[in-house]
């Protein structure tokens, strides 16, 4: 029976740069998937392509291909990866370039899937009938349509399933769903149709465990005791039969755990209902069991799903004005009493919180990520001044000046953060979750020359 | 339950492992049972209004509950209760990534046995 492997190499842009390395160099495997676009960075990629063409797209991404391309092409192994950004075709012509320096040019076949990018075609939709109001709010999207920075819909696996049959061996995507990349493989290899609904929620299933790379082999894990040692933290490996059964394990030698707790953890995080709304089919979270099979091995069984949803969630991103932060670390004896009275100077100073759209001030070491759990005062107190603003002037000049003076000009034993300079206003990038028809998104996967929508 | 059975007062993490994320404003806790019989506990007594009590400070909106009993687990969203969410937000855990410790700091009443059946597994071992 044909089993499949697919390492993963990163939850987010910005995850540990070793990761791909150690997942292709640690065993044997058949697909790396690559992550990069968390929702803020579709906005910023959009506004590099406007400054500058060519780019578009995270530039991480060569330097980890570099690490494993050579590798990947020996031994077959092909990478699926969002790393397109707001410009796949720039993409791709980084990746040619790369592989021609690496002399495997030859036998690198670059696919790109296109389509998800609403950005250009916005008035278009709406004039078409396609409101794009505001999923949470219900607000039309003309209140923002000004500001809007970049807007992108959620694709599913078609196109990445079209490129494999294709041929391609690094697939290079847009915005896709997370899953979309570890499901297109399971359904390219074992002929999995687009209606195969218990199947292709098996693979999102999968896809849903390892999108936050160590978060499913002992990281940010409750029973933290358990897991005997985080050095070089083991990325997940998910190995899949073709009845959509799988187990989730990683390489020999590495560092996290892998059980029936910390897989579970995993499913149940960043989800709403236990129905989970893809591109390619609605997932019943609580349809699948969980088995410790043997060491670091969880086999994850019985999943079912239902047909995909009518309509494709699209993420639209826009400027919401400016914001800032400044610290002040207090010290003890009377932590807590001197930290408030800091920031009621401090307030005054800025000229009071109502000056502010948003206003406020927590202590970490207290209070900042929830309330307090100990009735004992604190050693010390770091006090985080916080504004967000739609003038980005007023933030420069009457908050980000005020921080370093109540050093010397307050309570006693407040000491300042050495790498921080004075505050500056950055720009607060806002999203606006839609849903569009599937009719208004058609996907383009480009081999070559060759463009075919499908 | 039986007035004669022995009760104590424990925190959470002795029931249950749980993480949490965000889905803009939304935060999201997922509770997952040590046991079958503390899922039936959890049922019972981890429902929304206690949830929401212990998160008052943070949670502005309503909390839903749903549940997966094949991992013997339920999934909290707990609505307007990120400062705005994401990056309008100016708290510091604006992803609420650590609302799931402080629930699991929770201190409930449980019958004596439901933690002895499962100690074996519990975060802190006696």
């Amino acid at each position: 029976m044909k089993r499949l492997v697919i390492a993963n190499c990163g939850g987010f842009w910005g995850d540990d740069p070793t990761a791909p390395r150690r997942q292709v160099e640690g065993g044997p495997i058949d697909y790396l998937v690559m992550d990069y676009l968390a929702e803020v960075t579709m906005a910023l990629l959009q506004k590099q392509r406007a400054r500058q063409p060519g780019t578009g797209y995270p530039a991480d991404f060569l330097s980890h291909l570099r690490d494993v391309l050579p590798a990947c092409v020996q031994r077959g192994i092909r990478i699926i990866t969002n790393a397109g950004g707001v410009n796949p075709l720039g993409c791709r012509a980084a990746v040619n370039a790369l592989a021609n320096d690496l002399g495997i040019a030859d036998r690198v076949k670059v696919g790109i899937v296109l389509g998800d990018d609403l950005y250009g075609s916005l008035d278009t939709l709406l004039s078409s009938g396609e409101p794009l109001v505001n999923m949470d709010t219900g607000q039309a999207l003309s209140e923002i349509r000004a500001k809007v920075l970049s807007a992108n819909a959620y694709i599913g696996a078609a196109g990445i399933v079209n490129a494999l049959e294709r041929g391609a061996n690094v697939i290079i995507t847009g915005r896709v769903a997370d899953a979309a990349v570890a499901l297109a493989p399971m359904m390219h290899e074992f002929g999995w149709s687009q209606t195969d609904w218990d199947h292709l929620a098996a693979g999102i299933v999968a896809g849903h465990i390892i999108e936050c790379g160590t978060q499913c082999t002992g990281g940010n894990f409750t029973d933290w005791p358990l897991v005997k040692t985080y050095r070089r933290m083991g990325f997940p490996l998910v190995e899949v039969e073709e009845d959509g059964s799988f187990v989730v394990t990683k390489h020999p030698n590495t560092g996290g755990l892998v059980s029936v707790h910390t897989v579970a953890e995993q499913i149940v995080y960043e989800i709403g209902p236990p129905a989970y709304l893809t591109p390619d089919v609605v997932a019943r979270f609580d349809s699948v069991t969980l088995e410790q099979e043997g060491p670091d091995r969880v086999r994850v069984t019985g999943a079912r799903g239902e047909p995909a949803p009518a309509k494709l969630k699209v993420s639209i991103s826009y400027h919401a004005g400016w914001r800032a932060f400044g610290r002040l670390l207090v010290s003890g004896p009377e932590a807590l009493a001197k930290a408030n009275k800091v920031a009621e100077a401090f307030w005054d100073c800025a000229g009071g919180r109502s000056a502010y759209d948003q206003a406020l001030h927590q202590f970490i070491g207290w209070n900042a990520c929830h309330a307090p759990l100990a009735a004992c005062e604190p050693g010390e107190v770091l006090v985080q001044f916080a504004v967000r603003d739609s003038d980005e002037r007023k933030i420069n000049t009457r908050f980000a000046p005020q921080i370093v003076p109540r050093v010397l000009g307050t309570v006693p034993g407040i000491t300042y953060i050495a790498d921080q300079g004075r505050p500056r206003a950055s720009e607060v990038v806002a999203f606006w979750p839609a849903l569009v028809s599937r009719d208004a998104v058609t996907q383009r996967v480009i081999i070559g020359d060759e463009d075919i929508a499908i | 339950m039986p007035s004669d059975q022995r009760t104590v007062r424990v925190p959470l993490i002795r029931l249950c492992l749980a993480r949490s994320g965000d889905k803009g404003d939304t935060a999201n806790i997922g509770v997952i049972a040590r046991s079958e019989a503390i899922y039936e506990w959890i049922l019972e007594h981890l429902t929304p209004a206690f949830v929401k009590r212990h998160f008052d400070d943070l949670c502005q909106g309503e909390v839903e509950r749903f549940e997966l009993p094949n991992l013997l687990a339920v999934n909290f969203l707990l609505h307007r209760s990120l400062g705005g969410g994401g990056t309008l937000s100016l708290l510091l855990d604006a992803q609420g990534k650590t609302y799931s410790q402080f629930l699991l700091a929770a201190e409930v009443e449980v019958p004596e046995e439901l933690i002895h059946a499962d100690s074996r597994n519990a975060h802190q071992q006696e």
